[in-house]
């Protein structure tokens, strides 16, 4: 069995030749076949891009001996829309609405990292009110981000049932971005030097605080239906490892890097948009596989769910958008106008760590907008989980990293 | 809470620590240092001295690769600007490599040997920008269609739009005529700004 580890040395050189193999050669159809020495015969399999199990448009080249996986390339681009080309030609405000299309399963974390970026340029912070109001829109688009991670992912190993609970949960959380902008899937609620419109007079804290409630008693429900469930330890337990220097040689942050024993998380080490106000904990595992990162998510749910409580308990009142009108209306006709200069900022994503770098050149619209986003990068380092292992956990492997697909191609 | 002095101060000094190493043993390859709008320090680096820079960071804890990425500075100087990010897990710091290189021959060393991870990131800068890396194991194209020709985020491969139809009227600017580019009607700030580094 490949899962069973011999010596911590001999483990430690299969590392570092496993590093290089990735690193150095793509896969070489050539050597596809029967090979006459070993006798070996290998095959190739697509899988994607429409496969179900690839959350999106991912293809993956699959050289196969038998069952096992002996080498894997990632092919993306299937989603690429422009989006970076297309912010070049939009003015700052006008860049919100595309940045929720990149990351459509949590926009409102995507939202903070550029108007963030933006207002580094501009040298302004928002108001507290609008920090505040920021920190639990985040949680809550992290929330419903896990939700569907979870469900999907039960959904692929035929637990089809969890997968209709979190999709449930999830539509309140949609719900709640409803009633605070407007709009489900892609609120653009968060403008630069504050957010849109405060929060609705009536109604939503209470509905905030329900869903909590029940938040915190479907996640026991959860726990229950997958945690000790044999199957699903049988399915996840051991499956697409990876250590901790294999994240950092290949940039992989987020869930699995703290599934692997490294408590780093942005909101812990730089923090922005006043998270250092409330009190969380960074749930880490050290087993590094894909049960780790199972337990690490569901762990980071509770945690969001407590951010917010404190979000609502300590809710200040006063502005929710910076005084200067320049800012705050922009002209119609001519847009903001940002001082030149580059910025680079990182926050912390349902996904791992996202990267906004925004560079201007003084006039009303970008010179350039990057987005650094995490699912490229896992989605990179994806055939270091799945080689030499069995193509049906390929799909576990896929699953786990969770990768938005909107997101890697941009 | 976390955000401790304590933290953050570590922080800047294993930044400034690399950043004393770079300066000692290769002061050549240093040309200026800035800091970006959002705080981060950055180096520009020149071209030649890119890959001992940045071996020499990853030998001083700046071991986890994060980002690569560069933008096109047309118009303002013929010169593509190359962002390296790279990270330090203990204790969390990140520092910026910045290189300039020319438009018209855009070359730079790669850096796949050192980083694995950095090997989509060139490939994707490669299909965006056409700088070329060299010593790169596979330099194809990575998002567009293998086929396509040219580079499309440099600034003068035109944007392809059709005007947005609304109830049968179609108006007579493209979506990205609307509102033009245009800079701010300050002469002093509008065109010579400090472009190449931060508002520092």
């Amino acid at each position: 069995m490949s899962r069973e580890r011999v010596t911590r040395a001999g483990e430690q050189k299969r590392l570092e030749e496993r590093i290089r193999h990735t690193s150095r050669e793509e896969l070489d159809l050539q050597r596809v076949g029967v090979d006459q020495e070993t006798g070996r015969e290998t095959m190739l399999l697509n899988m994607g891009p429409q496969h179900p199990s690839t959350h999106g448009v991912l293809r993956l080249v699959i050289e196969l001996d038998g069952e096992m996986i002996v080498s894997c390339k990632p092919v993306i681009g299937y989603l690429h829309t422009g989006i970076e080309k297309e912010c070049e030609y939009r003015t700052y405000h006008q860049v919100v609405p595309l940045i929720d299309r990149q990351d459509y399963l949590s926009p409102l974390n995507e939202e903070m990292g550029y108007v963030l970026a933006v207002e580094k340029l501009l040298g302004i912070e928002p108001p507290k009110r609008a920090q505040y109001i920021r920190v639990m829109c985040a949680e809550l688009s992290r929330i419903a981000s896990h939700l569907v991670w979870l469900g999907t992912s039960a959904l692929e190993l035929n637990v089809s049932s969890v997968f209709m609970y979190c999709f449930q949960d999830r539509e309140r959380v949609l719900d709640l971005f409803e009633m605070v902008s407007g709009a489900r899937m892609f609120p653009r609620y968060f403008r630069i030097g504050g957010v849109m419109r405060d929060l609705p007079r009536r109604g939503f804290v209470e509905s905030v605080r329900t869903f909590l409630k029940d938040l915190r008693r479907n996640l026991q429900k959860y726990h229950g239906l997958l945690t000790n469930n044999p199957i699903w330890k049988m399915r996840n337990v051991g499956i697409a490892r990876i250590t901790a220097e294999q994240c950092y040689a290949y940039g992989v942050t987020g869930p699995i890097l703290r599934a692997t024993g490294v408590a780093y998380d942005v909101r812990k080490a730089f923090p922005y948009s006043s998270y250092q106000d409330f009190e969380f904990e960074i749930p880490t595992q050290t087993a590094g596989d894909a049960y780790a990162r199972y337990l690490v998510r569901m762990a980071e749910m509770e945690q969001s769910a407590r951010i917010v409580e404190q979000v609502l308990e300590r809710l200040p009142d006063g502005p929710i958008v910076v005084e200067d009108p320049k800012i705050r209306k922009p002209h119609p006709h001519r847009g903001l106008f940002v001082p030149p200069g580059k910025s680079y900022v990182t926050v912390e994503s349902p996904r791992g760590e996202k990267g906004y770098f925004v560079a201007s050149d003084g006039s009303n619209k970008p010179l350039r907008v990057r987005m650094r986003s995490p699912s490229f990068a896992h989605v990179q380092a994806l055939p270091l989980l799945i080689e030499e292992a069995y193509l049906a956990d390929c799909v576990v492997a896929i699953a786990s990293i969770d990768p938005v697909l909107g997101d890697v191609d941009r | 809470m976390d955000a401790n002095p304590e933290q953050t101060g570590g922080a800047t000094e294993a930044v400034e620590r690399v950043i004393r190493a770079i300066r000692e043993r290769f002061p050549d390859a240093v040309m200026e240092e800035t800091t970006l709008a959002s705080g981060w320090k950055a180096l520009v680096l020149s071209p030649k001295g890119l890959r001992d820079c940045i071996r020499l960071a990853k030998e001083l804890g700046f071991r986890a690769f994060y980002d690569l990425t560069a933008a096109d500075y047309w118009e303002i100087e013929p010169y593509f600007h190359v962002l390296y990010v790279l990270h330090s897990p203990d204790p969390p710091a990140k520092l910026v490599f910045q290189v300039r290189v020319p438009r018209e021959d855009p070359v730079l060393p790669s850096i796949v040997d050192l980083f694995p991870g950095a090997n989509w990131y060139e490939r994707e800068v490669y299909d965006f920008y056409g700088i070329r890396f060299e010593g790169h194991p596979n330099l194809t194209r990575l998002i567009m269609p293998d086929e396509w020709i040219g580079h499309p985020l440099r600034k003068d491969y035109p944007l392809t739009e059709e005007p947005v139809q609304f109830k049968g009227h179609i108006p007579e600017k493209l979506p990205s005529e609307v509102i033009p580019k245009q800079y701010e009607p300050y002469p002093d700030r509008a065109r010579d700004g400090d472009r190449s580094g931060g508002k520092g």
